[in-house]
C-alpha cells in the first residue's frame, strides 16, 4: 500500500497532465496515460532509485473492437511494471487509435521489451517506432493479418503454402 | 532399394517378402522428432518403465536420412508444416508415419488458424494413435499395428506405392 | 592478412538438443559464435485466440497444453486469475491441495529438465533415472485427474473432484523415497568433472542484465536475485509454508543446475507440510451461478442441477475489468492477464510466458562463445516450446 501511494505521488507529481485516470479494480493499481507519455514515465521510473521499478514483466494488448470501450481507442496496451525491492506491481494502460496504432518502443530502456513488442506487433499489429528489429515472431512469414485482432477469423485455411495452394480455401466460421 | 524395380509383373514373391518384411519390422528406426506434449510421452515410451527397446527399435535417429519411421508427436503448426514435409521427403524408402495424438490426427482441441487439421493433409499416414496425449502403451500398440501392416505388405506393392 | 569470414549455421527446428522446435540461426567465425538469433513460432498454436472464443470454464484444458511439463501450475495460474476476476474465495482445503500439487509439478518439470539437459551435455544415464522416477508423480496425477499429463484437475473455485482416497498414501510414499533419488542424481552430476567443465562459467548472465532482460524463475535467481513470487506476493496460501529460496552466485549454467536441485528439495518440504496440514472441508467453493456445484449434489438436488446446466451451457458473466495474476511456475513467472467485458466470454486472455521471455536472452548468453556452449545455454534456460509459441 505504501509503495502504491509513492508511485501515485511520483506519477501524478511529475506527469500529472499525462494521466487520464486511475483505476483500482480488485486492488490492482493502474494508470491510464496518454500514449506519448509512456516512454518518459517508464524512463523516469527506471531512473528513480527509491521506487526501483526496474522489471518490465509484460506487455499485454487488447482489442476493443465492437465494444462500448472502443470509442476511447481501439487498441489498449498494458505495461506491467514490477519493483523487485518493494515487491509491488502496477500497470500503465494506454489507448491507441485503430487507424494509426503507433507508440514509441521501450527497447532503449529494457532488452526484455524487444520480444514482447515484436509479439504485440505480430499478433495485434501495433507499430513500435524505434524498435531495432520489428519483424514477425510467432506466425508464419506468409500469413497476412494479425491473428489476435477481433476481426481475424478463428478458423480458416489460407491457400498460400506450396502444399495446399491448389486447394480451394476452407473457411469454417 | 532398386531391386524390386527390375522384377517383372509375372513373378510372385513369397519367401523373399517374408524375409524382407521380417527385417523391416525388427529394425525399424524412428526419428528423434518431438513437436509438443506427445513428444514427452514418446520419450517416456523409450525410457525404462515402458522400454520400447523390447521391440527392436530403441535407436532413435536424429537425422531423417537414417530413419524409417516418423512419429509425428504433437500439433503441426502452419509454420512447421513445410518443415515436416521436407523431413518426410528426406527420409529414405521404405518409410512409415505414425500420427501420434489427437492434434496430429485431426487437429485435436485446436480448431484454429494456426494448426494444420491433421498431419495427413501434408504427408501420408499409416497408423493413427488417438489420445491427448496417448499413453506410452498406446503408442507401443500403434507401433505393433504398424508391424502388422508391414508384415502383410509385399515388396512389389510397396514399389508401386513409392512410384506414385 | 586475409579477410575474416563468417559462416551461417542453421540449428533446428528439427534438432535433438533444442527441446522441441526451436530454431537458432548462428553466425560463426571458426567455432566462435558471433551472432545468435533464436527464431520461434514453429509450434504457434493460437491458444490465446482459442481461449477468447470459449467460456471461462472451457478454456482450462487449453492451459494444460501450454507448458505441458507443468500442467498443474498453468491450471492454477488461470484459475486464480478467474477467481480474482469473479472475486471468489476458495476453501482452505483447496488451497492446501493446490499447493501440494503445484510443488509436485515443479519436481516433475525439473526432473524432465534435468534428464534432457544432462543428455544434451553427453550424460546418458540421468535421463533414465529421472524418467523412471517421474512416473511416480504421473501416477498421482492420474489418480487425481484421470490423465497422466493433461489433468485439468484444478478448476475455477476448487478442484475437479475430491482428492482420491489413496492420495495421502501415494504422496507420503513419494516424499519418503524422493530425497534418496535426488541424492542419486547428484552423485551422477554434481561432482562429475565433464559436467562441471561443460557448465561452469558457461551461459553467464549478471543480476543487472537478468533484470533488464525481464528474466524470471531460476534464470533470475541463478544470478543472485532473491525473488520468488511465492514469497514476494504469496498466492493460494503460500504464506503459511516454511521454505527457503535458493539462489546462485555466478549466474552460470552450473549454478542454475544446483539451484534447481535445491528447489526440488524445497518443493518436497512444502509438499510434506501441505500433506500433513491438509484441513478437512469441501473441495469446491459454494458460489451459485459461478462455480459448478459438486457432482453428488447435481444428481440429487434440483437446484444444483439447474445451476450446473446453466453454467455448462451459458457460463457466467464476468464484470468489466482486468486482472493479472502471476504465479511462480517451474520456469518462472507465469501470469494471466484476463480482461472481462461483461459477457460470458473473455475479451482477452494474455499469458505472460516465462519461457518466451527467458529464451529471448539467448544471444546474450552465447555470443562470443563456442558452438557447443549454445546447447548448454538452451538447456539451462529450461524452455518448453509449447509455452514459448502458445
Amino acid at each position: 500500500m505504501e509503495f502504491e501511494q509513492e508511485v501515485r505521488e511520483f506519477i501524478n507529481g511529475r506527469f500529472g497532465e499525462d494521466v487520464i485516470a486511475e483505476d483500482n479494480f480488485r486492488n490492482q493499481l493502474s494508470f491510464i496515460v496518454k500514449p506519448a507519455a509512456v516512454f518518459d514515465i517508464c524512463q523516469a521510473l527506471q531512473e528513480d532509485d527509491r521506487l526501483d521499478v526496474r522489471f518490465l514483466a509484460d506487455i499485454a494488448m487488447v482489442d476493443w473492437l465492437g465494444h462500448a470501450e472502443e470509442k476511447k481507442g481501439r487498441f489498449e496496451l498494458v505495461y506491467n511494471l514490477y519493483s523487485l525491492k518493494h515487491k509491488g506491481r502496477f500497470f500503465l494502460k494506454t489507448r491507441l487509435p485503430a487507424d494509426k496504432p503507433e507508440i514509441k518502443s521501450l527497447t532503449p530502456l529494457w532488452n526484455g521489451a524487444n520480444w514482447l513488442e515484436r509479439e504485440a506487433f505480430d499478433m495485434m499489429g501495433i507499430i513500435f517506432t524505434g524498435h531495432p528489429d520489428l519483424t514477425k515472431i510467432l506466425t508464419p512469414d506468409d500469413l497476412e493479418g494479425h491473428p489476435l485482432r477481433r476481426d481475424f477469423p478463428l478458423t480458416w485455411e489460407q491457400p498460400q503454402f506450396s502444399w495446399n495452394k491448389d486447394d480451394p480455401p476452407e473457411v469454417i466460421k | 532399394m532398386g531391386l524390386e524395380e527390375k522384377i517383372p509383373d509375372s513373378i510372385i514373391l513369397t519367401t523373399l517378402d517374408k524375409v524382407v518384411n521380417w527385417a523391416h519390422k525388427r529394425s525399424m528406426w524412428p526419428m528423434t522428432f518431438g513437436l509438443a506434449c506427445c513428444a514427452i510421452e514418446m520419450m517416456s515410451a523409450s525410457m525404462p518403465n515402458f522400454d520400447l527397446a523390447r521391440f527392436g527399435m530403441e535407436v532413435f535417429r536424429p537425422s531423417p536420412r537414417q530413419a524409417d519411421l516418423m512419429i509425428v508427436s504433437g500439433r503441426v503448426s502452419r509454420k512447421m508444416a513445410p518443415v515436416v514435409k521436407t523431413l518426410y521427403e528426406q527420409m529414405p524408402n521404405p518409410k512409415w508415419v505414425i500420427a501420434m495424438g489427437a492434434c496430429a490426427s485431426c487437429g485435436g482441441v485446436f480448431n484454429n488458424y494456426a494448426i494444420v487439421q491433421g498431419v495427413d493433409k501434408i504427408i501420408p499416414v499409416d497408423v493413427y494413435v488417438p489420445g491427448c496425449p496417448p499413453r506410452p502403451e498406446q503408442l507401443i500398440n500403434g507401433i505393433m499395428k504398424l508391424f502388422e501392416k508391414v508384415e502383410k505388405s509385399s515388396l512389389k506393392d510397396r514399389h508401386e506405392e513409392w512410384g506414385r | 592478412m586475409a579477410e575474416r569470414k563468417t559462416i551461417t549455421l542453421n540449428m533446428g527446428p528439427q534438432h535433438p538438443a533444442t527441446h522441441g522446435v526451436l530454431r537458432v540461426e548462428l553466425e560463426l567465425e571458426g567455432e566462435t559464435v558471433v551472432r545468435a538469433r533464436p527464431i520461434v513460432g514453429y509450434l504457434h498454436t493460437g491458444i490465446e485466440k482459442t481461449m477468447e472464443s470459449k467460456l471461462y470454464y472451457k478454456a482450462i484444458p487449453e492451459t494444460d497444453r501450454m507448458d505441458y511439463l507443468a500442467p498443474m501450475s498453468n491450471n492454477l495460474g488461470y484459475c486464480l486469475a478467474v477467481e480474482k476476476l469473479m472475486d471468489i474465495e476458495v476453501p482452505e482445503k483447496v488451497k492446501w491441495a493446490r499447493v501440494c500439487l503445484a510443488e509436485l509439478t515443479r519436481i516433475n518439470s525439473h526432473l524432465v529438465w534435468l534428464g534432457t539437459h544432462a543428455l544434451d551435455l553427453g550424460a546418458l544415464s540421468p535421463v533414465l533415472y529421472t524418467f523412471r522416477d517421474r512416473e511416480m508423480i504421473l501416477d498421482i496425477y492420474e489418480a487425481c485427474g484421470g490423465q497422466r499429463m493433461m489433468t485439468s484437475y484444478i478448476r475455477i473455485g476448487g478442484l475437479a473432484h475430491d482428492l482420491p482416497l489413496d492420495f495421502d498414501k501415494k504422496v507420503a510414499n513419494l516424499l519418503k523415497v524422493f530425497p534418496e533419488k535426488i541424492k542419486e542424481y547428484e552423485t551422477l552430476l554434481t561432482e562429475n568433472q565433464i559436467f562441471i567443465n561443460r557448465t561452469r562459467g558457461v551461459a553467464v548472465i549478471s543480476a543487472e542484465d537478468a533484470i533488464n532482460w525481464s528474466l524470471s524463475g531460476p534464470m533470475l535467481r541463478g544470478s543472485g536475485v532473491r525473488h520468488d513470487l511465492r514469497k514476494a506476493n504469496p498466492y493460494s496460501g503460500y504464506e503459511n509454508f516454511d521454505f527457503e529460496i535458493p539462489i546462485g552466485e555466478n549466474g552460470d549454467a552450473y549454478d542454475r543446475y544446483k539451484l534447481r536441485i535445491e528447489e526440488m528439495r524445497q518443493s518436497l518440504r512444502i509438499a510434506r507440510q501441505a500433506l500433513d496440514g491438509m484441513p478437512e472441508g469441501p473441495y469446491r467453493a459454494h458460489v451459485p451461478g459461478v462455480v459448478l456445484p459438486p457432482k453428488e449434489d447435481v444428481l440429487h438436488k434440483m437446484e444444483s442441477m439447474i445451476f450446473h446446466f446453466k453454467i455448462i451451457t451459458e457460463g457466467f458473466k464476468a464484470p468489466c475489468g482486468s486482472v493479472y495474476q502471476a504465479i511462480e511456475s517451474p520456469k518462472g513467472e507465469i501470469g494471466f492477464y484476463i480482461v472481462g467485458d461483461g459477457t460470458n466470454r473473455p475479451r482477452r486472455i494474455r499469458v505472460r510466458p516465462p519461457s518466451f521471455v527467458n529464451i529471448a536472452c539467448l544471444p546474450a548468453l552465447c555470443e562470443g562463445r563456442m558452438v557447443s556452449d549454445v546447447v548448454c545455454a538452451i538447456g539451462s534456460v529450461d524452455i518448453v516450446l509449447g509455452e514459448v509459441d502458445r
